[in-house]
């Protein structure tokens, strides 16, 4: 597997990533090392999804893979969930498009 | 040297398999088709699907092409060509293309005929002598340098892109390295890692052309003010842990593993042989891009899932590889490797080669549990109107 195995709970797969990716259902409270600290889960995460390791700004750019992903929507501390209900695309977006040209 | 045991064809590169195809040329016979292969036995495939008998310009082409693809692949030995009588894209044309690529191929026409019972009792005895011909063909010893190796993925989730895919991507390594094609496609699934494509093109022509792809696709949505959030990633995606779009495509080009990008084709256009890998511009429903692939010439067909696609093709055997532990275990009839291991620590380059040993023993005849089930979808890419005008716009 490319990257780093963070306590057996998540994978780091580029340094330069602000996310980690859960390789076991997760569950609050778990602990996950990072950056020479612990980094705990404010709620639980599935398997496949991702943990803030460092808190985040709306607007702020998320990184996996070592590429952008993604853009806050919100505020996000490190330890919680990120997902569609707080970060989302930038890319294809005919919505934003068209609300420019009528602005 | 890594050899495979193949059907040799006296024009073009081995097959894997050897069949007679009966391919319809629009929706009409469609199911005269399918009951033409049903009656005639198990070496004889169908390609049903939804096209009508007159489709635009443009649109007409692609669907022809691939037909034609479809009759010319290595794993067919024979065609038989059906049409209503009606339909613009003649079933003369498309045999005759079919001929040309060295195989027997017989025509029906329902109208001609006498209608569907004729036509498939026509088609079953046609059918049955071109199989006739060709059942007494040996493999022979066939070098990997002429596989070409169509990579996929659907039902993706964030396991695809941190076991399956790199794994499958390894497999591709391997081939290239033998002198062989692997190729990847859906370009709406480069948007957010073209950058990453880009830098791997050859040459400069080669990084505008799918640059230029990738923004076709992508101002599709801006076209129709619309996003792509809802069906990019798909819900079944999200559930799986992809957030965005970038997340996605990041995780999907690594199927094609790491080697420089020496081509761009058409959707349905024929692969190069002994061409590394090549990318084909295909729309993101797997179904068509396998199909698409398919008709450029794959002989076999490699698909990654996270979720859990069961889906194969009539033509080219489907190898399944997972990466989700969960359904490598639920799923295990379907599946045809488990690349799960890679989260449990075995490394990508050994589950890589568990893959091309796959490829090379599935090449040699080894059934993929997609086809032990018979499990077969069909189904060609249909430009629309918006894209029509794209292309037109860009020629």
């Amino acid at each position: 597997m490319k990257g780093e195995v963070l306590g057996d709970l998540g994978l780091h797969m580029a340094a330069a990533d602000n996310v980690v990716t859960a390789i076991e259902d997760l569950t609050a409270g778990d602990e996950i090392p990072y950056d020479g600290r612990v980094v705990e889960l404010r709620e639980d995460v599935p398997f496949g999804h991702k943990v803030a390791l460092v808190a985040l700004s709306p607007g702020d750019t998320i990184v996996k893979y070592g590429e952008p992903i993604a853009a806050a929507t919100d505020h996000i501390e490190a330890g919680e969930w990120v997902h569609t209900h707080n970060a989302e695309s930038k890319r294809g977006r005919g919505d934003v498009a068209a609300t420019e040209e009528v602005a | 040297m890594h050899t495979f045991r193949g059907y040799p064809r006296s024009s073009g590169p081995p097959g894997v398999r050897n069949y007679v195809a009966v391919i319809p040329t629009s929706v009409a016979t469609a199911a005269i088709a399918d009951e033409i292969a049903d009656r005639t036995g198990s070496n004889v495939r169908s390609t049903p699907h939804q096209m009508g008998a007159d489709p635009p310009d443009g649109a007409r082409e692609q669907i022809e092409r691939t037909l034609v693809g479809v009759g010319t692949n290595p794993n067919v030995g024979a065609a038989v060509v059906v049409g209503l009588g009606t339909e613009r894209i003649g079933i003369d044309d498309v045999a005759d293309e079919i001929a040309a690529a060295d195989r027997d191929v017989e025509t029906i026409s329902v109208r001609e005929v006498g209608g569907t019972t004729a036509a498939v009792g026509a088609g079953v005895e046609r059918a049955s002598t071109l199989w006739a011909a060709i059942e007494d063909l040996q493999r022979t010893e066939c070098d990997a340098s002429e596989l070409r190796f169509g990579v996929e993925c659907g039902g993706s989730d964030a396991t695809s892109g941190i076991a399956a895919n790199p794994a499958v991507g390894a497999a591709c390594d391997r081939l290239v390295r033998d002198g062989g094609t692997a190729t990847f496609s859906e370009t709406p699934e480069f948007i957010g890692a073209e950058h990453i494509l880009a830098e791997r093109c050859v040459d400069e022509d080669l990084r505008e052309r799918l640059l230029q792809r990738v923004d076709l696709r992508e101002s599709m949505a801006e076209l129709m003010g619309v996003d792509l959030r809802g069906a990019q990633p798909s819900p079944g995606n999200q559930e799986g842990g992809l957030t965005t779009i970038e997340e996605k495509s990041l995780g999907a080009i690594s199927k094609g593993g790491t080697t420089p990008i020496r081509g761009l084709v058409e959707y349905a256009e024929k692969l190069p042989v002994g061409g590394g890998l090549v990318l084909m511009d295909t729309p993101g429903y797997d179904v068509e891009s396998v199909v698409g692939k398919v008709a450029g010439g794959a002989q076999v067909i490699a698909f990654t899932t996270g979720r859990g696609s069961t889906t194969g093709n009539p033509l080219a055997p489907v190898i399944k590889v997972t990466g989700n532990p969960k359904t490598a275990e639920r799923l295990a009839n379907n599946m045809d490797v488990d690349a799960s291991t890679v989260i449990d620590g075995e490394s990508l380059d050994a589950v890589g080669e568990r893959i091309y040993e796959t490829l090379l023993s599935v090449a040699s005849g080894e059934r993929t549990a997609a086809e032990v089930r018979r499990l077969e979808e069909f189904a060609i890419n249909e430009l629309q109107p918006n894209e029509l005008a794209d292309i037109r716009e860009a020629t």
